[in-house]
């Protein structure tokens, strides 16, 4: 098993590009936790989104008015401001508003830490787009659809979750792919309000070591990697779902 | 026999089996009016009231402090639109040449141009403004001439690399989608490929690739604050300075931060609005 941590140490030895997070184990821990740390803002920030998406589009054709005002608005405001600026506003805004407890040297312990935070503000700011993209594909729902659904006798809510919203899906996966992606690259901007993820583990590490160039480089590769992996989830999925008889 | 068909439910003589109702569908969404973009200014300063409400009355309340920092934090925001523009003036310039190299006829180019896209598009913006920002010298020397390369053109580098890919990827779609009878057309009438596409194919994309390209604008716009990150002195870092001028009070944190969301929101809604209309102008059916 040295086999690895070996042949970078050589690496280095010969060449001087110096990936300490293959052969130092501290090094090589702190890297871990940050992947780990992207994953969980990742997973959590999808699935949350998803929701909000999903329930966003069911209360963008409420019969009320002042509901469907609401959710355009966040919709409008989240999609047209800055998730960075979102993020400040959240964790340090209302963040230090809210009431908070105290730890045991009497310093300020808020409730909600940095890591929730950045879940919360990411999830609001992806899911401010995902219905939008939830919407577009309600909408390509055949109107008959729906009418058979009215027919069958189905209320509003049930009719939405079991008729509407599994074709909508279909027909959106691709939108809401790209999406998904790009949340996963918003996440790093959790680095602003020091949530420890990949970007800010591998800052630690180059301003350590004096590896920007090589550290980068790893940097590119796991988002990468990330990223590929999450067009492949999603690619899966589309296949698992797509209806015969519809597109090529 | 005069059976009104209003007659229905328990009113009805007959025991007549009657369709379910159902409360209408409605997929139509209700048009944004100006109205709510005040009722979120309202909100905001109520917002605002409330935090000042707990501070003692001797300090400047949220507004106050919005009011005398405003000029500074406002030239911050110019300073964020000329970074977003001069980057997407650069990324659409590079961006038109990579597109078109991925339509190219000869494999290598077309492979090559099309791992550079996908690596600058599938790269977090930030990661790529630290690749830019570490790795780039602050300063160039060409012919014993030293150039300086001061942060923020830097960062504007930074992030035209992403509109770089992003752009290619545009005018590949909007080419791919002029049908093949104009290229066909085009070649019955003697037309030399680059004729081709500089005369023929690329006027007819710039209308389909319009909305997208803005869409694109106003996601670097609100990309620009990434900028603060990396120590360049535009809104978002101006806008934490001024709150440790103004004794850190931990109430003026929203204030001023929901002042630099309504910049962007009033900068980059128009352009959102507008990019709807002209998305459904040119919406191909």
């Amino acid at each position: 098993m040295d086999v690895i941590p070996a042949w970078f140490q050589e690496l280095y030895e010969t060449t001087g590009l110096n990936f300490t997070v293959f052969y130092d184990p501290y090094d090589w821990h702190r890297y871990v936790d940050g992947l780990r740390m992207t994953c969980l803002l990742a997973v959590t920030t999808i699935l949350v989104s998803l929701l909000i998406g999903a329930v966003g589009a069911l209360l963008q054709t409420a019969p009320s008015r002042i509901v469907r005002s609401v959710v355009n608005v966040y919709v409008v405001v989240f999609r047209n401001t800055p998730p960075l600026v979102q993020i400040f506003f959240f964790y340090f805004g209302v963040g230090a508003m809210l009431p908070a407890g105290q730890d045991q040297f009497g310093l300020r312990q808020p409730f909600i830490d940095n890591v929730e935070w950045a879940i919360i503000a990411l999830s609001l700011f992806a899911g401010a787009f995902n219905i939008e993209i939830f919407r577009s594909g309600v909408e390509a729902v055949p109107k008959t659809t729906v009418e058979a659904a009215e027919a069958l006798g189905y209320t509003r809510l049930r009719a939405y979750v079991y008729v509407i919203l599994p074709l909508a899906l279909r027909v959106c996966l691709p939108a809401l792919n790209n999406n998904l992606v790009n949340l996963l690259k918003t996440t790093t901007l959790a680095y602003a309000i020091a949530v420890p993820e990949t970007l800010y583990a591998v800052k630690q590490i180059w301003s350590e070591s004096q590896n920007v160039f090589e550290m980068m480089l790893v940097l590119f590769v796991t988002y990468g990697v990330l990223v590929g992996l999450l067009v492949w989830i999603m690619h899966r999925w589309e296949k698992a779902l797509r209806i015969p008889g519809y597109g090529r | 026999m005069s059976t009104k068909t209003t007659e229905t439910g328990a009113n009805s003589p007959l025991p007549v089996l009657l369709p379910f109702r159902i409360e209408p569908t409605r997929l139509s969404v209700p048009r944004l009016a100006p109205v709510h973009a005040l009722l979120f200014g309202a909100g905001l300063a109520l917002l605002a009231g409330t935090a000042w409400a707990q501070a003692d009355a001797a300090q400047l309340s949220p507004l106050e402090v919005i009011i005398k920092w405003a000029p500074l934090l406002l030239s911050g925001f110019a300073f964020n639109i000329v970074i977003s523009m001069v980057a997407m003036a650069l990324g659409t310039a590079a961006g038109l040449g990579v597109g078109l190299s991925m339509l190219s006829e000869k494999p290598l180019i077309a492979r090559s141009a099309w791992a550079l896209t996908q690596f600058f598009r599938n790269a977090p913006w930030l990661v790529l403004l630290f690749f830019v920002m570490f790795l780039v010298p602050f300063q160039i020397t060409v012919f014993g001439i030293k150039i300086p390369l001061p942060d923020w053109a830097k960062a504007t580098v930074g992030f035209s690399l992403p509109v770089m890919a992003n752009v290619a990827e545009i005018v590949r779609g909007a080419v791919r989608s002029v049908p093949s009878t104009q290229w066909e057309a085009a070649e019955s009438l003697a037309f030399t490929p680059r004729q081709t596409m500089w005369r023929i194919i690329l006027p007819q994309c710039v209308q389909r690739m319009l909305p997208p390209w803005m869409n694109l604008y106003s996601l670097v716009t609100m990309a620009t604050v990434q900028a603060s990150i990396v120590g360049v002195s535009e809104m978002l870092t101006l806008t934490a300075q001024v709150h440790t001028a103004e004794g850190g009070r931990p109430e003026l944190f929203a204030p001023l931060y929901g002042f630099a969301l309504l910049c962007f929101f009033l900068y980059c809604y128009p352009i959102d609005r507008f990019t709807a209309r002209l998305e459904r102008r040119f919406h191909i059916r």
